[in-house]
């Protein structure tokens, strides 16, 4: 399966994050799935016009062209002419690059949130009219058009996250390589569903602080960070706390809250990121599937029934009072 | 006369081009172009402080710590507050994680395999580098990714995930250190330790660390075991190849460093701008830097200090040829990175290397691995030095008028990141960072930046679109274009 690899208007660091797969032989690996980079530019040997000669022959058909990933968003400015990111050595606006190529791709993949919604990039007042592949934040649309399908009638496969958790993307490819990713593997934003059918909360090693509404109040405490810190993993769909990040991580066991970055329009909250929006106390992002009267009223309970150890701990930044060792009786 | 223009550069961060003018086989003049503009300064403005934090990082996946580090730096300098000494610990770990990291990224991925091209094809020494070396099928890369993902694992504990923390705050670190994790982390750096000393060096880091001069170095690349190890592999070349007279750059003898590694205050790795000519450490102070902006697609054509810098762009502006701006210290063209860091804080091979033969790309390559070398066991120190059960976070409070600044070393660099805050938002938010010091444009008396005049002289074979010898200059500096313009 012959793979194209272009970067634009993003960091980078979804490729930085590839490059951690948590396996003795990435290399490897990928080539025993079949996975070959016609060019990839932080690994292949290819520069300057024999990479251009790479595109062309994309471009033309003389390359068949089995995935096209795209890592960083699409910059359309100034005024539509792609002037932004013109592709190095090509004189051509990489929007047009990106445009040809994925009419020619059997499959399209936007590696990370920036080609999927525009990400980072397209926030604040959108200086460079930042877009995805498919999409405009929630929108469809982004570069490509809301109706485009690849050559094998799938939508832009939205590999989305900021950055991407190294399995996403090399779980992605294989399951493409294998033939085994059709329309049902995709959610309604087109992300793969192995890991997007999943909460950032579930797993998460505050979730005896969040029973019970024991909150961080400032970074390093170690309660849970929903409440005053901004936390969305009750809303933001990935497996991140069920899948370690380099070797063991997550963001919030890095001590800090979800923001959400594998959602569309994450990079503008409407709020300050660490910070829970509220209504008269309450916040207003509550948990994705919870009636909001349910939330108040289990909140009121839990809060009254927090154990003294949930709540000092919950405000520190280690250990202070430990589980107690009490007899149950039980064998 | 004919301009040759060359891009796009792979194995670089980031999409780079670089126009070249050649006479009797060698360039005579470069200029050199990032030809990419996201305007993260422009997204910043109007947001709360804060969320610098979520954005800066996002500037660059390879160096998304050091933008974290710098940013962190500068909330906490704009609230005069102090960070405690464990969190001050926690964050030269993780800074250092990715600054080792990224050296040994760029020399095993970015800038090794070049010599395992044709062009190289029968020279005496090609068969067994090439086979080291390859892109994609050397043994080398097969080695050092998982290596390096282990390494990473330091960052998965102390960090959460890299790229993209959020841990380092203002007023320190979010995720304090368990006695158990203390010892984890320990055991995580000695197992690269023994990687590197394994593989890299075939020798132990503090015998590297002893080198005092080019003469050393030579006669301990010959040794058992480090010449069947990388670096001895790449002293070897630079014998073969006079990679020591090759990216050099006479007028710019000045190499910076901002500093880096604080414990209490005072950083491990010393703060100045060494004078190679003069022989002589001069101070380096933030009031000294401008960025000019005569070449570059922004608006306006003066010089400005960054805490009054702008950045709107500006196509179709005439003599412009770059996104990237022109930054100068007093006025001058100065060369940043690992070789810089290191002749600054006084390591006698790096300034025996700069003495003799200036900035090229041996002694840039050198001047990474060495740090690899020195700053491992100061990781061991400050990883041994945590204290479990004392803060590593302190609460600060913003002014909602007022101004910071954060000046860090990134791998690549003085990394500078300036802040004002009016009514309790981002008014003005400017970043140099080390690949704009490197690969700048020319300034308004139209001296040309250190890679600019650095490709000056290297030999071009006619025919050869993208010569060897122009991708070995660029890559010793090991730049990062999307930090470049950001
Ligand atoms: S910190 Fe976030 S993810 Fe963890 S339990 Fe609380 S709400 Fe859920
Ligand atoms: S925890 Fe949230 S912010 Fe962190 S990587 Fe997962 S989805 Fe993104």
């Amino acid at each position: 399966m012959n793979v194209l690899w272009l970067q634009s208007g993003g960091c980078g660091g979804c490729t930085m994050s590839m490059l951690c797969a948590e396996t003795p032989d990435l290399l490897g690996m990928l080539a025993d799935a079949d996975i070959h980079f016609l060019w990839h530019p932080s690994l292949s040997e290819e520069s300057g016009s024999e990479a251009v000669s790479v595109l062309d022959r994309c471009v033309s058909g003389e390359l068949p062209l089995d995935v096209l990933c795209v890592e960083g968003s699409l910059l359309r400015g100034p005024n539509g002419t792609g002037r932004f990111h013109m592709l190095a050595g090509t004189g051509t606006p990489m929007i047009e690059w990106v445009s040809k190529l994925a009419a020619r791709a059997r499959h399209t993949m936007a590696v990370g949130t920036c080609a999927a919604f525009g990400g980072v990039t397209s926030g604040g007042l959108n200086p460079t009219d930042a877009c995805g592949l498919q999409y405009e934040g929630a929108t469809p649309g982004g570069l490509l058009g809301a109706d485009f399908r690849s050559g094998s009638g799938l939508p832009v496969i939205n590999v989305a996250g900021c950055p991407t958790h190294p399995d996403w993307v090399i779980e992605s490819l294989m399951a493409l390589s294998m033939g085994e990713m059709g329309a049902e593997a995709l959610d309604e934003v087109g992300r793969p569903r192995f890991y997007a059918d999943h909460l950032v909360h579930h797993g998460c090693s505050r979730n005896e602080f969040y029973e019970f509404k024991a909150s961080a109040e400032k970074p390093s405490d170690m309660g849970c960070m929903m409440e005053h810190m901004g936390c969305k993993g009750t809303q933001a769909h990935a497996d991140c706390n069920l899948r370690p990040w380099n070797g063991n991580g997550s963001c919030t066991s890095g001590g800090y809250p979800c923001i959400s970055c594998t959602e569309p329009g994450f990079e503008e909250p409407g709020h300050p990121f660490a910070e829970t929006p509220k209504v008269s106390g309450i916040p207003i992002g509550l948990p994705t599937d919870m009636p909001k009267a349910w939330f108040v009223a289990l909140a009121a309970l839990s809060k009254s029934a927090t154990p003294k150890r949930v709540r000092v701990n919950a405000t520190s930044d280690h250990t202070v009072i430990a589980p107690a060792n009490r007899k149950t009786g039980l064998k | 006369m004919s301009r040759t223009v060359l891009g796009p550069f792979n194995r670089v961060e980031g999409d780079l081009e670089v126009s070249l003018e050649a006479a009797d086989g060698q360039v005579s003049a470069a200029w050199v172009n990032s030809p990419m503009y996201r305007g993260f300064e422009q997204i910043l403005q109007g947001k709360a402080p804060h969320d610098a934090l979520v954005m800066v990082p996002r500037i660059c996946g390879i160096c998304s710590v050091s933008q974290s580090v710098a940013a962190a730096a500068a909330l906490t300098n704009a609230a005069g507050a102090q960070v405690p000494v464990n969190g001050e610990r926690a964050i030269n770990l993780m800074l250092a994680t990715e600054n080792l990291a990224d050296h040994f990224t760029h020399f095993y991925l970015f800038f090794m395999p070049d010599f395992a091209r044709e062009a190289y094809a029968g020279t005496p020494w090609f068969d067994p580098v090439a086979a080291r070396f390859r892109a994609i099928k050397g043994s080398a890369t097969a080695e050092a990714l998982p290596a390096r993902a282990r390494f990473l694992q330091i960052m998965g504990l102390l960090a959460g995930k890299w790229p993209h923390t959020l841990t380092i705050q203002a007023g320190g670190s979010a995720r304090a250190v368990s006695a158990n994790e203390r010892i984890r982390l320990l055991s995580m750096i000695r197992e690269f330790r023994q990687w590197l000393e394994r593989h890299l060096f075939g020798d132990r880091l503090e015998a590297v660390c002893a080198l005092e001069s080019i003469d050393d170095l030579m006669s301990w690349a010959t040794g058992d075991g480090p010449r069947g190890a990388d670096l001895g592999r790449f002293v070897q070349l630079c014998d073969a190849l006079d990679l020591h007279t090759l990216g050099q750059a006479p007028e710019v003898p000045r190499y910076m460093s901002f500093g880096n590694y604080p414990v209490e205050g005072t950083p491990a790795l010393a703060r100045g701008v060494w004078h190679a000519a003069a022989q002589r450490l001069e101070p380096m102070v933030s009031s000294d830097i401008v960025e000019d902006l005569s070449h570059a697609w922004m608006a306006g054509g003066g010089a400005a200090h960054p805490l009054k810098g702008s950045t709107l762009p500006d196509l179709d502006k005439a003599d412009a040829y770059s996104w990237c701006k022109a930054p100068r210290w007093q006025g001058q063209v100065v060369q940043c990175g690992a070789l810089s860091r290191q002749v600054v804080s006084g390591h006698p091979l790096a300034r025996d290397m700069v003495a003799r033969a200036g900035g090229n790309v041996m002694s840039r390559v050198i001047g990474r691995l060495l740090e690899i070398a020195r700053i491992v066991p100061m990781m061991e120190q400050w990883t041994r030095a945590l204290e479990p059960g004392a803060p590593f976070h302190a609460s600060v409070s913003l002014p909602s008028d007022g101004e910071g600044v954060g000046m860090v070393e990134a791998a690549r660099g003085s990394l500078g990141h300036w802040l004002v805050i009016r009514r309790g938002r981002i008014h003005n938010y400017q970043i140099i960072a080390p690949t704009t010091w490197n690969f700048s444009p020319r300034d308004a008396q139209g001296v040309p930046g250190a890679l600019e005049q650095a490709l000056v002289g290297t030999p071009v074979e006619t025919g050869r679109e993208m010569p060897v010898r122009v991708q070995h200059v660029i890559r010793s500096f090991d730049p990062c274009m999307v930090c470049t313009v950001h």
